[in-house]
């Protein structure tokens, strides 16, 4: 620890803390444009000038020297920095105005006004007018992708964008090119970028350079409802602001949780909101002679519960989706307890996972941000690039900071990390478990992480497989079994027992021709239902379950609903409703409650609230919001073995932007979709 | 200056020669493993200089494959560099000085020869033969005003004996790399005035003042 006075305040810090962190601790805020806290310090705005006894006689970059390079004093008194000095005050006008000498006067009609840091500090620290009367610099714009909108003569090279294509997504995909006046900063030839995190570099952008595409021209900042929600385009469950103006959701921008996301999200969590809107169920449909027609809802549950006295329970089953909240699954659950019916099941992809073999048989026990302690990890058919991009930014970030052996078994992806590829199959997993190769090196880690994906577990064989990871997992204290699951509804609904009863028939089983006269499919578009069973689809898009529908019944999507996310960390999340579903459309435990009223069958709640005190009367931990349960790492001991097949592991993700119907409903996902697979000609210019 | 852009007309592919490459691992080796890209700018140098003078896409990929870099950040170093061309140039590519001394001693003389000889900046002879590129200070301010042509320097010039240069080099006639006025490379026009009993007896410095070693042929840069 090193002591330094700010302002006259003395603050004791780590002596590697640099003068802008330890301006922080004293509660001095420094303006600066190229700093950020997740990235590498480039120094290059020299927005963040202080003043500093003990060190050069000049301003000095406060982001880039660090306390203990500054001088105590002559009788050993700390050093002095002072953040608001004449001579700050007078540096920080200096480089604002030169900053703002190449900065275009377009505030009016750039996107950024209201949240730009550029304006804001202009205000705060720059001068009242201008003395430049030159011409202005002019710079061509770039195409870097679909995603990402430039107005090149906006920018103020600060790097971020460089910065964060490098370190955080590590594709490199951004650069700075040319020198001095000249330098622009651009892709590769103008090729777009090729991460899945780069909308991220919209938000990092200090000024009106880099836009969301998307948004282009729709609102302004100060226009939004903002709504703190939770991703539902992967099991992480990143934390969310939902912006809406009027009824529509316009944008989606992260939230900072260091546990979870820190403060990326994927391009599909932030840009298939056109998804919300599109292809969308508004009202109740009826199957006639072959063709859907808009109903009304007494039609729909008269149609259905027809068939539900019809059909016995043996014969009835329900398939809980991918996107579903705890709630939604519960209310589900429910109307199948009080109807006899025994085949639910919420793993369309057949997901060899099941409660009854304890909590940590399925969850990502090493948590998200036991990542950072890991030592090893072994990655067992699985893609985390696509199966979770911020995760894998995360892993990413563990590789760079050094000493962290990564092995692969099952297909070799570009995950922006190197690593050992071990093998395809289970055979390489047998001899990484015999202490083989790879074995060697995880018997040594303390904290070896397994992480173990879809593509090993939905399987024939994948019990066998979690099993045989699981024994390489568990050291001491530390469980790193630690399952990646691609569906954000898969934890909660496994907390909950959305698995089939005694005797109950699996998702597969279900979807099977001749298994089933009448299925419920609760926003489960995954799964190809074969033909014969009566199907009731409640659900938000106009997707494989709607089509496949005898009866539609119109839902809420994660926007549209109050609702519990269980991430796959076991993390429960609550997300807020941000906006009301269109047109007929109800929330999903709404329309299960008014069908058992209709079937005879009334379910115990008439509101979320009592629907939820059910819940967490059910199954507790639902009640703690934000937290983590901790999973008994005994079970993990008793997963049954068994015989491994010769198969290699495939990811079930072929396509990262096209995984739900949400997304599948975004023109700009297709887009991304279509570029990523080389259909479309990058665009030169 | 302005923005440096890849040449719009690029050859299809970029090969180093096996003599190149052999060179190039040399210098390669000479880092740490996993700090190849420290060679980047020496690869780009060869690429060049066996590219006639210029770097076309294939020869940054090329770089940047064999280095393990992204192309863009070797992109940002060929455009980063002046001295890394990015279009053609001529057979015998022009550097003019134009910094504060030799502007001072008539480089805007020798800057008008170009312009009526040789046309725009940055823009090739129809014959192929010449192009020419004002540049920052090349470091021979006594000499001043000078010029680069390719690997060579051509100082003291004025613009009659620059014409002169650019008509010899246009013939193939050979041409006296150096002082174009008689001066011996920067010692006075006159001979020396001082150490005079450490150097040649003819008042010029010694051991390079044999005519026959100071008449080399210009190097087409090959």
């Amino acid at each position: 620890m090193a002591k330094i006075i700010v302002d006259g305040i003395e603050v004791d810090v780590p002596a590697e803390y640099t003068l802008l962190q330890a301006a922080e601790t004293a509660g001095k805020e420094i303006p600066r444009f190229c700093f950020h806290e997740r990235l590498s310090v480039a120094g290059n705005c020299r927005m963040c000038l202080v003043e500093v006894k003990g060190g050069p006689p000049k301003p000095t970059a406060s982001c880039a020297m660090s306390v203990k390079d500054l001088r105590p004093g002559p009788n050993g008194e700390p050093p002095e920095m002072f953040t608001n000095s004449p001579m700050v005050k007078k540096a920080r006008e200096g480089v604002m105005e030169f900053l703002l000498i190449n900065h275009p006067l377009d505030c009016p009609i750039c996107d950024q006004g209201g949240e730009c840091d550029l304006q804001d500090q202009a205000l705060a620290f720059g001068r009242d007018r201008s003395r430049y009367t030159e011409n202005k610099n002019a710079v061509e714009n770039k195409y870097i992708g679909p995603l990402v909108k430039t107005e090149m003569t906006r920018c103020i090279q600060c790097t971020r964008c460089v910065r964060f294509t490098a370190e955080i997504c590590g594709t490199s995909d951004m650069g700075n090119i040319g020198r001095g006046e000249d330098s622009e900063i651009t892709t590769y030839l103008q090729s777009a970028m090729r991460s899945e995190l780069q909308g991220n570099v919209t938000d990092l952008c200090p000024v009106g350079a880099l836009l969301p595409r998307p948004q282009n021209f729709r609102a302004r900042p100060w226009e939004y409802t903002k709504t703190p929600g939770v991703d539902v385009s992967d099991a992480l469950g990143a934390n969310i602001r939902i912006d809406t103006r009027g009824r529509e959701v316009i944008r989606i921008l992260p939230r900072i949780n260091d546990a979870v996301n820190e403060e990326w999200i994927s391009d599909k969590a932030r840009q298939s909101v056109d998804g919300l809107k599109l292809q969308r169920l508004d009202r109740p449909y009826l199957r006639e002679n072959g063709r859907l027609r808009p109903a009304s809802w007494s039609e729909a549950f008269g149609a259905i519960a027809a068939k539900v006295q019809a059909t016995s329970p043996d014969k009835t089953g329900f398939i809980g989706g991918d996107l579903s909240s705890v709630e939604d699954l519960f209310a589900a659950k429910a109307l199948a307890d009080k109807l006899g019916v025994k085949n639910i099941d919420a793993r369309q992809d057949g997901a060899k996972l099941d409660p009854k073999n304890g909590r940590a048989s399925y969850l990502f026990n090493a948590s998200v941000e036991g990542i950072d302690a890991a030592d090893a990890l072994l990655i067992i058919g699985s893609n985390p690039r696509w199966e979770s991009p911020v995760l894998n930014a995360r892993i990413r970030r563990r590789w760079r900071a050094g000493d962290f052996h990564i092995a692969v078994i099952g297909e070799p992806h570009d995950l922006t990390y190197p690593y050992e590829h071990l093998g395809a199959g289970p055979d390489a997993l047998a001899k990484v478990a015999r202490g083989e190769g790879f074995g060697e090196v995880l018997a040594k880690a303390e904290r070896p992480l397994i992480l173990v994906g879809a593509g090993a577990l939905a399987r024939e064989d994948g019990a066998a497989i979690a099993a045989l990871a699981a024994k390489l997992a568990v050291k001491g204290d530390w469980n790193g079994y630690s399952v990646l699951h691609t569906a954000a509804s898969r934890v909660g609904a496994l907390d909950i027992g959305f698995v089939p009863g005694e005797g109950g028939l699996t998702a597969a089983a279900m979807a099977k021709a001749g298994a089933l006269d009448l299925l419920f499919l609760v926003g489960a578009d995954e799964i190809n239902v074969e033909p014969g069973a009566f199907v009731v689809y409640v659900g938000t898009h106009g997707d494989r379950g709607a089509h496949r529908a005898d009866v539609i019944l119109p839902g809420a999507a994660y926007t549209e609903k109050s609702g519990l996310y269980v991430n796959t960390e076991g993390r429960v999340q609550l997300t807020d409703r941000a906006g009301f579903p269109p047109g007929d459309a109800r929330e999903d435990w709404a329309v299960f409650r008014a069908l058992s009223a209709v079937l005879g069958k009334t379910l115990p709640f008439d509101s979320l609230a009592q629907l939820r005190a059910l819940l967490n009367k059910a199954v507790p931990h639902m009640a703690q919001i934000d937290e983590i349960e901790k999973a008994d790492a005994g079970a993990l001991t008793k997963l049954p073995a068994g015989a491994l097949s010769g198969a290699a592991f495939v990811s079930p993700i072929t396509d990262f932007y096209l995984t739900n119907p949400i997304a599948r409903a975004s023109k700009v996902m297709a887009e991304c979709s279509a570029l990523a697979k080389g259909a479309l000609k990058q665009a030169a210019e | 200056m302005s923005a440096r852009r890849l040449a719009e007309q690029q050859p299809d592919s970029f090969e180093f020669t096996p003599e190149n490459k052999a060179w190039l691992d040399r210098q390669i080796a000479k880092y740490p493993p996993g700090r190849q890209a420290s060679a980047v700018i020496p690869a780009l140098w060869q690429a060049q200089k066996q590219h006639d003078y210029w770097l076309p896409q294939k020869a940054i990929e090329k770089v940047a494959d064999l280095l393990g870099m992204p192309y863009i950040r070797v992109l940002e170093v060929a455009t980063f560099y002046t001295m890394f061309n990015l279009e053609p140039v001529g057979k015998f590519f022009v550097q003019v000085c134009g910094t504060t001394p030799c502007m001072l001693r008539g480089s805007d003389a020798i800057i008008e020869v170009c312009q009526k000889r040789i046309g725009e900046q940055r823009h090739v002879t129809a014959d192929g033969l010449f192009s020419w590129l004002e540049v920052e200070c090349l470091g021979a301010c006594c000499n001043a005003p000078m010029v680069q042509i390719n690997d060579d320097y051509y100082e003291d010039l004025t613009a009659e004996s620059f014409a002169k240069l650019l008509d010899d080099l246009a013939a193939g006639r050979p041409t006296h790399v150096g002082p174009q006025n008689g001066r011996n490379r920067s010692e006075p026009l006159g001979g020396l005035t001082a150490l005079t009993e450490f150097y040649g007896a003819d008042g010029k410095s010694g051991p390079l003042s044999d005519p026959a070693a100071a008449a080399q042929p210009a190097h087409p840069g090959k």
